[in-house]
C-alpha cells in the first residue's frame, strides 16, 4: 500500500490512485474528475483534480465527498493550492490530499492551503517532508490552519 | 521606517534558517538543480553567466544607516566591494558564492533585512515613489499600504507558485513616479466624489515581450478592502493565467485574452466570497503600520536667512548652483530638500556603488537626512531630508566622492539592466551602450538643452532595463550571434504612460552614439518653443525620426 502523510505521521491507507482508462466499481479506487461526474455514486468516493479542473462541480457534494486529491504533475503548476483553500472555504471537511511531484520545501504552504494529506510521487522523502511542516510557527496571511492574519493577533 | 517586532524577525530568521537547509540538502546533491531553482529564486539567487547573482530586498526602497552600513560590508566580505542599485529600487551582488548565501541572509537578518521573494513566479517587492512622504504633490504616503502588502504577499502560501512574476506598485501622487501603469497590479490612492481617500486598482500592465499599459479593474475601493481585493485578482490569475508558455503567462496576457470587463466579473466573483472576512484590514492595523512612517523632527527654519546662504553660495560657487537646480527637488516642509545621489557617473555602469560610497552614503544620511535613504527604479539614492542650509557642504562631500553629476533626469541619467555582461538571460551586453552614450554626450549644457530626457537600455525582451518605457528605448538583440540594438521612440512611465514605437532596423554597438545623435538633432531641429523631446515626438510622429537616421549617406 503506498505511504503518505496524514494528521502529521507517516501511515499507509487503502485508497488507489486513478485509473484513467477504466471507471473501476472498487470503491477504494480514486475516481478521475470526468469519472466522478459520470457515477451514481458521488456521496461515497473519492476524487482527483487535475490541474485546469475548476472545482466547481464539486461543491454542490461537499458534505458527502470522503476525499478530493488533488494532483501536482510538476511542482511549479501552483494551481492546486488555490483549489484547496476554494475547496475548504466553501465548507469542506473530508481529506484533502496532495498528491504527485510537489517538494517537501511546499509543505507549509500546502498544509497552510488546507491540506491534510500528502502523497509523494517519491515515497523516500516522506521523512524529510514531515521535518518541513516545522520550517516556520508564524505566518502574516490568514490562511485555512490559521483563520486570522497575524495584524488581528498581534500582542506587543 | 518599519521596525520588526518579535513576529517579523521570527519569520525571517526562520527563512535563514530554511534556506540554510535547502542549500545544504543541494549541495549534498539531495535536491536536483530542477528542484532547488524555485527555492534559490524565490530567495533572490540566480545562477548568472559568471557566477552566482544575489538580489536584496529593499522592500519600497527604504534603506536606515545601519542597513546601509551592512550592505556596505557585505559587498567588501563576500562580493568585490560594490553592488549595484535594480529597476525594483533592490540591491544586487554580483559575485556571491553559492555556499556562502546562508550567510549573507543571516548577516541581513541581522539588520531586518531578507531576499525574500526577490525573484521567482511570486509576489515581488513591492514599489512605490522614491518622494514618499516628502513629495509636494502627493494625496497620503503610499509607504504604509506598501508595509500592509508586503507583509501579506510575504509567503503567500496560494501564490508561491504563480504562473510566472507578479509585481506591484502604489502611488499616492499627481504625478506618478512609480511606474503603477507598468506593474502586475497598479495602486493608486485617490479621493472618490465623495472626498473620501480609498485606492483604485489597475491590473494587467507590465513590460518584457508584450508591452501593456494597465487596466482600470477598479475606480475606487474602500482602503480596508485592499488586501482582499488584491487576493481575488491573484486568484484569478493563479488559475486562469497560462502556464503553457512563460512569454505568455504574465497576468497582461490574461486580461487582453478575457477582455477586461470579463476579467473584472471573475475578480468580482472571487471577491464576493472573501470580501469583509478576516484579511479585511481593521483600523488599528491602518494606524499602526502609519506610525512608522511619521514625519522626522523637522527643525524650524528661517527660509529667508536660509535663501539669502544658498544665494551667496551660489553666486561663488556655480557649480553648486547648477547641481541644487538639477538633482534636488521640493520639499513639503520650508528649508528643507529632497537630494538625489546620483550613480550615473561616466564609465561607471548605472547604478553601481562601492562600499566606500555605500559608508560615505550612510555617514552622510545619519548627518543631513535623520539616518534614512531611499534607493530609486532609476538607479540612485535618495536623502529625503536635507536643510538647505547643510546642502553646501553635503554637494562637497558627494562631489569628492564622484556621486554628484548634475544629470537627474537628463539624457545621461540612463536606466540600464546589467545586461550581457553579467546575466545569462541577455541577448547583448548594455552597460558598454550606455557608457559610449555618456561619454558621447558628457557636455552638460548640451544636455540641459536637451531637456528632460529618459533614455532606458535593455539586453534583451525580459526588459529590465524597462527600455518600452524610455523617451528613448535601447534593446540588446542578437542576431545570429551578433549583437544589434533596437531603438524605439515615445515611450513613458509617467501617467500619460505609453509603449515606445520602434524606430527601424536595429544598428551595431559602435554605431548607437551616431544614431542617437541622429535622433537628437532631429528633435532639436523640429523643437517648437520649450517643447520636451517627448512633446515634439507626440507632435511629429516618428515619420522625421525615421528619415534621418535611415538616410543614405551621399
Amino acid at each position: 500500500m503506498p505511504k503518505l502523510i496524514k494528521q502529521g505521521a507517516i501511515v499507509e491507507d487503502a485508497w488507489q490512485t486513478v485509473d484513467p482508462e477504466h471507471a473501476s466499481a472498487d470503491p477504494c479506487r480514486i475516481l478521475s474528475l470526468e469519472q466522478w461526474l459520470a457515477t451514481d455514486d458521488k456521496a461515497t468516493r473519492g476524487v482527483q483534480l487535475e490541474p485546469g479542473e475548476s472545482p466547481e462541480p464539486l461543491l454542490a457534494a461537499l458534505d458527502s465527498i470522503p476525499l478530493i486529491a488533488i494532483h501536482f504533475p510538476v511542482l511549479t503548476d501552483g494551481r492546486g493550492f488555490s483549489y484547496a483553500r476554494e475547496l475548504r472555504e466553501q465548507g469542506y471537511r473530508g481529506e484533502l490530499r496532495a498528491y504527485g511531484h510537489f517538494m517537501p520545501d511546499q509543505m507549509t504552504y500546502l498544509h497552510r492551503c488546507g491540506f491534510d494529506a500528502f502523497q509523494l510521487a517519491d515515497e523516500s522523502r516522506l521523512d524529510a517532508a514531515l521535518a518541513c511542516l516545522d520550517d516556520f510557527s508564524e505566518f502574516y496571511q490568514a490562511a485555512i490552519d490559521q483563520p486570522l492574519p497575524l495584524f488581528r493577533r498581534r500582542t506587543s | 521606517m518599519y521596525v520588526y517586532d518579535q513576529y517579523d524577525q521570527t519569520i525571517v530568521d526562520q527563512r535563514v534558517a530554511q534556506f540554510r537547509r535547502q542549500t545544504e540538502r543541494y549541495l549534498a546533491g539531495e535536491l536536483t538543480d530542477a528542484e532547488f531553482l524555485p527555492l534559490r529564486l524565490q530567495n533572490g539567487l540566480y545562477i548568472q553567466r559568471l557566477a552566482p547573482m544575489l538580489r536584496i530586498a529593499v522592500p519600497y526602497g527604504l534603506l536606515n544607516t545601519t542597513q546601509l552600513r551592512k550592505l556596505a560590508e557585505i559587498s567588501r566580505n563576500f562580493d568585490k566591494g560594490y553592488a549595484h542599485i535594480s529597476t525594483r529600487q533592490n540591491v544586487q551582488l554580483n559575485w556571491p558564492k553559492l555556499e556562502e548565501v546562508p550567510d549573507i541572509l543571516a548577516e541581513l537578518a541581522s539588520v531586518q533585512m531578507h531576499a525574500i521573494q526577490t525573484s521567482g513566479n511570486c509576489i515581488r517587492n513591492t514599489t512605490t515613489d522614491q518622494y514618499a512622504g516628502v513629495a509636494v504633490d502627493e494625496l497620503e504616503d503610499p509607504r504604509p499600504y506598501c508595509e500592509i502588502i508586503r507583509q501579506w504577499s510575504t509567503f503567500h502560501p496560494e501564490f508561491a507558485f504563480l504562473p510566472r512574476k507578479f509585481k506591484i506598485a502604489v502611488c499616492g501622487t499627481e504625478e506618478d513616479r512609480a511606474a503603477i501603469r507598468a506593474h502586475d497590479i497598479g495602486v493608486e490612492l485617490v479621493k472618490n466624489a465623495s472626498g473620501d481617500v480609498g485606492f483604485k486598482i489597475l491590473a494587467g500592465g507590465g513590460l518584457g515581450r508584450t508591452p501593456v499599459i494597465g487596466a482600470v479593474v477598479s475606480e475606487w475601493i474602500e482602503k480596508k478592502h485592499l488586501l482582499t481585493f488584491l487576493e481575488a485578482i491573484l486568484r484569478v490569475y493563479n488559475q486562469h493565467g497560462r502556464r503553457d508558455n512563460k512569454y505568455k503567462a504574465r497576468i497582461k496576457i490574461l486580461v487582453k485574452a478575457m477582455g477586461v470587463d470579463a476579467f473584472r466579473e471573475a475578480v468580482d466573483a472571487e471577491w464576493v466570497k472573501i470580501k469583509d472576512g478576516p484579511t479585511t484590514v481593521t483600523d488599528e492595523e491602518f494606524d499602526r503600520a502609519k506610525s512608522f512612517f511619521t514625519a522626522p523632527d523637522y527643525a524650524a527654519i528661517d527660509t529667508e536667512a536660509a535663501q539669502r546662504t544658498l544665494a551667496e553660495q551660489f553666486a561663488t560657487d556655480p557649480v553648486f548652483e547648477n547641481w541644487y537646480k538639477r538633482n534636488t527637488v521640493e520639499h513639503r516642509v520650508p528649508g528643507y530638500r529632497i537630494v538625489n545621489v546620483l550613480l550615473k557617473s561616466t564609465g561607471i555602469p548605472p547604478g553601481d556603488v562601492t562600499d566606500t560610497q555605500l559608508d560615505l552614503i550612510a555617514d552622510l544620511a545619519d548627518q543631513y537626512s535623520f539616518g534614512e535613504l531611499r534607493t530609486t527604479h532609476q538607479q540612485n539614492i535618495v536623502l529625503a531630508d536635507v536643510q538647505q542650509s547643510e546642502l553646501y557642504a553635503l554637494w562637497q562631500s558627494l562631489q569628492k566622492a564622484d556621486l554628484a553629476t548634475a544629470n537627474l533626469g537628463f539624457l545621461t541619467d540612463m536606466i540600464c539592466c546589467p545586461g550581457g555582461d553579467y546575466c545569462s538571460l541577455a541577448n547583448a551586453k548594455s552597460i558598454p551602450v550606455a557608457e559610449a552614450i555618456q561619454s558621447r554626450f558628457s557636455d552638460l549644457d548640451y544636455l540641459y538643452d536637451l531637456g528632460p530626457l529618459e533614455l532606458n537600455i535593455s539586453g534583451c525582451m525580459n526588459a529590465c532595463g524597462h527600455h518600452h518605457i524610455g523617451h528613448i528605448g535601447i534593446l540588446g538583440v542578437d542576431k545570429k550571434g551578433e549583437e544589434f540594438y533596437q531603438i524605439s521612440l515615445g515611450g513613458s512611465q509617467a501617467k500619460d504612460a505609453s509603449i515606445g514605437k520602434i524606430l527601424g532596423p536595429s544598428f551595431k554597438r559602435n554605431d548607437m552614439p551616431d544614431v542617437i545623435e541622429k535622433v537628437l538633432s532631429t528633435y532639436l531641429d523640429l523643437r517648437e518653443e520649450e517643447e520636451t523631446f517627448l512633446d515634439t515626438y507626440r507632435r511629429a510622429g516618428i515619420e522625421p525620426f525615421k528619415e534621418r537616421v535611415y538616410a543614405k549617406a551621399n
